[in-house]
């Protein structure tokens, strides 16, 4: 893993849907065991350019995403490595038992991506928006759960995706993303990035996805205070990188979670439950509260679901406050 | 396709028949109904139509059978076995604890299993994943498809009919048993499917009708289907729920726990099927 904080909180120019586009054009290129299947989506994903390159191995299924789920299984079965995309409310709960019986119980390996991760559904509305998705994926057994949060990021970890067996689960931002890290970072999956830390920290941030870049600004207002607290970008949500968060509660003494998501069963539980078995340990979970989703611009929905670096600041106060 | 060879392929149904009937009796209840019903089918796709080798169950250039409607398991336990996947008696271990043998068709644990089923209607969807595979990778192997009329109540099954016809994927052949019940009854009772052969002939499938227990229909049937092009075919097979398991050939109940006095009889019937047949 080597990357490099850009750290100016400006968005890319580039749409981090590119990333995944770059990525499955070179890996069908190198490797015609590489297939791609999209219900109806291609235009969203930008690759209609794919479906016209690959015609055979970039297909479509048309708007039925049970069907296209066990088609992607069945095509693992013939020794093709699939990569299956749509909406993530659509590639989660649409098609889970799917997913979950043909795919993952089979052992069969599909790379499931699901685009407009949470709130970033934002004018597609509460029926669109994803708050449980990476959650249904970490109940599968053996899945790899990954929440990405930029381009470059996103590019080293569809490479990665790759390579990994079984059945994966990938939530995204499709554009119009904040621009976390330089060009050429590479990342591992399954293990966390550790994006500041010094012998001070008083608590440590575990965050992934749009959540990185509010932490790295709540990062900034706390130094300014004179507070040290530990980021860690958790872009693999299963499986979490144990050792890790175990290490930064041993030195930090407590947590918070931030993740776009529904702190029911993402990111936040999984840390609570690695810490419970071993490291008991105060933590503060900044994600939505279990709640709907509902339509508006992102800033709108990011205040309204308590998603900014004020919330991760006010919940590191609480979780320090709370270490006895 | 092998040559048609009547008698020999009776004679293959009734042993799948009665090695259905042992395996189920190993563990003394189960899905006996809905996976006798399909012996003539499974006789005429083993003996006569089918490209597998049982030493190397994953032999790329193999046939594929999947069978969707997954609790008819013990049908295709008892085929394999036959076919000499593995010692016929390690299949009357069904659904004890660590077998290898489950209530529904699990690849990772059988040999001979292809797909994975169990939660109907999604084998239809991996028998056309593995069809559109099997093409990319320039095969002339074909996709054996077992649905279940009860199991066309679930959309997946149209889902996959609709892709397998805008694919064009002729290298896959389903086969409908249609028998006419399902567990809480009748399909007409449950929810009336109205003309099903004539549905799936809509969705585009080249679709033929036959008696199910009527191996040289099938075998025809299956010459047809075969030489069809451009699209998947689809054989409904008109079979009796429980065909020749004497407890549950009358009320074909989905699922049957017989007593051992039942038992006996059920597999002295079997066997005495089986005589007839040798002597036909």
């Amino acid at each position: 893993m080597s990357f490099e904080l850009i750290g100016k909180h400006e968005k890319d120019a580039r749409a981090s849907r590119d990333a995944i586009v770059t990525t499955l054009d070179e890996l069908m290129a190198a490797d015609p065991s590489v297939c791609y299947v999209d219900c109806d989506l291609m235009g969203c994903l930008n690759t209609k350019g794919l479906w016209k390159k690959y015609p055979d191995r970039a297909l479509q299924a048309g708007i039925a995403e049970a069907n296209a789920a066990g088609v992607c299984a069945g095509l693992a079965a013939t020794g093709k490595k699939v990569f299956f995309h749509s909406f993530g409310t659509f590639s989660s709960r649409r098609c889970y038992d799917q997913i979950y019986m043909s795919a993952a119980y089979a052992g069969l390996s599909v790379r499931v991506l699901g685009s407009d991760a949470g709130v970033t559904a934002a004018f597609n509305g509460g029926t669109h928006m994803p708050l449980e998705d990476a959650g249904m994926y970490l109940s599968i057994p053996g899945a790899t759960v990954i929440d990405a949060c930029d381009y470059d990021q996103l590019y080293s970890i569809t490479h990665g995706l790759a390579d990994t067996e079984g059945v994966s689960y990938t939530r995204f931002v499709r554009k119009d993303v904040i621009q976390v890290y330089a060009p050429g970072a590479q990342f591992t999956i399954g293990k966390g990035a550790v994006l500041h830390a010094s012998d001070k920290d008083v608590c440590t941030v575990i965050c992934s996805g749009i959540m990185v870049d509010e932490a790295l600004k709540a990062w900034e207002q706390l130094a300014a205070e004179g507070v040290s607290v530990r980021v860690i970008d958790m872009f693999t949500w299963k499986p979490l990188d144990q050792e890790l968060v175990i290490a930064a509660a041993a030195e930090t003494g407590c947590i918070v979670t931030a993740e776009n998501h529904n702190v029911t069963c993402g990111l936040g539980a999984a840390v609570a439950r690695c810490l419970a078995g071993s490291r008991p340990t105060p933590q503060e979970f900044v994600g939505v509260q279990d709640r709907f989703g509902q339509v508006g611009p992102q800033d709108f929905l990011m205040d309204e679901y308590g998603l900014r670096a004020a919330d991760i600041t006010a919940a590191v106060r609480r979780a320090v406050a709370r270490k006895s | 396709m092998k040559q048609l060879n009547v008698k020999e392929l009776n004679v293959l149904a009734a042993r799948i028949r009665l090695e259905t009937l042992r395996v189920i009796h190993s563990r003394g209840f189960g899905h006996v109904g809905g996976s006798v019903d399909l012996a003539e089918m499974l006789a005429v796709l083993y003996g006569a139509a089918m490209r597998f080798d049982p030493k190397d169950p994953r032999w790329p250039d193999r046939d594929w059978l999947v069978m969707s409607k997954g609790h008819a398991g013990p049908a295709a336990y008892a085929v394999f076995g036959l076919m000499g996947y593995y010692p016929m008696e390690e299949a009357y271990t069904l659904n004890h604890p660590h077998t290898r043998f489950p209530s529904h068709t699990d690849r990772l644990l059988t040999p001979g299993v292809d797909l994975t089923t169990g939660s109907l209607g999604q084998g239809a969807s991996t028998a056309a994943g593995a069809a559109l595979g099997n093409r990319l990778d320039g095969r002339d192997s074909r996709v054996y498809l077992v649905v279940g009329d009860g199991e066309a109540d679930e959309g997946q099954v149209w889902e996959a009919f609709h892709f397998a016809c805008a694919h064009k994927l002729d290298n896959l052949v389903v086969f409908l048993d249609m028998n006419g019940y399902q567990l809480d009854g009748s399909t007409a009772e449950i929810l009336d499917h109205g003309n099903l052969p004539g549905k799936i002939a809509a969705f585009g499938l080249y679709t033929q009708q036959v008696d199910g227990h009527d191996v040289a229909a099938i075998y025809h049937a299956l010459e047809a289907a075969h030489a069809h092009t451009g699209g998947p075919s689809c054989i409904v097979l008109n079979t009796c729920k429980g065909k020749g398991a004497t407890f549950a050939e009358t009320n074909h109940a989905h699922s049957s726990s017989p007593t051992e006095e039942q038992w006996q009889q059920a597999l002295a019937a079997a066997e005495q099927a089986l005589d007839a047949a040798m002597k036909a």
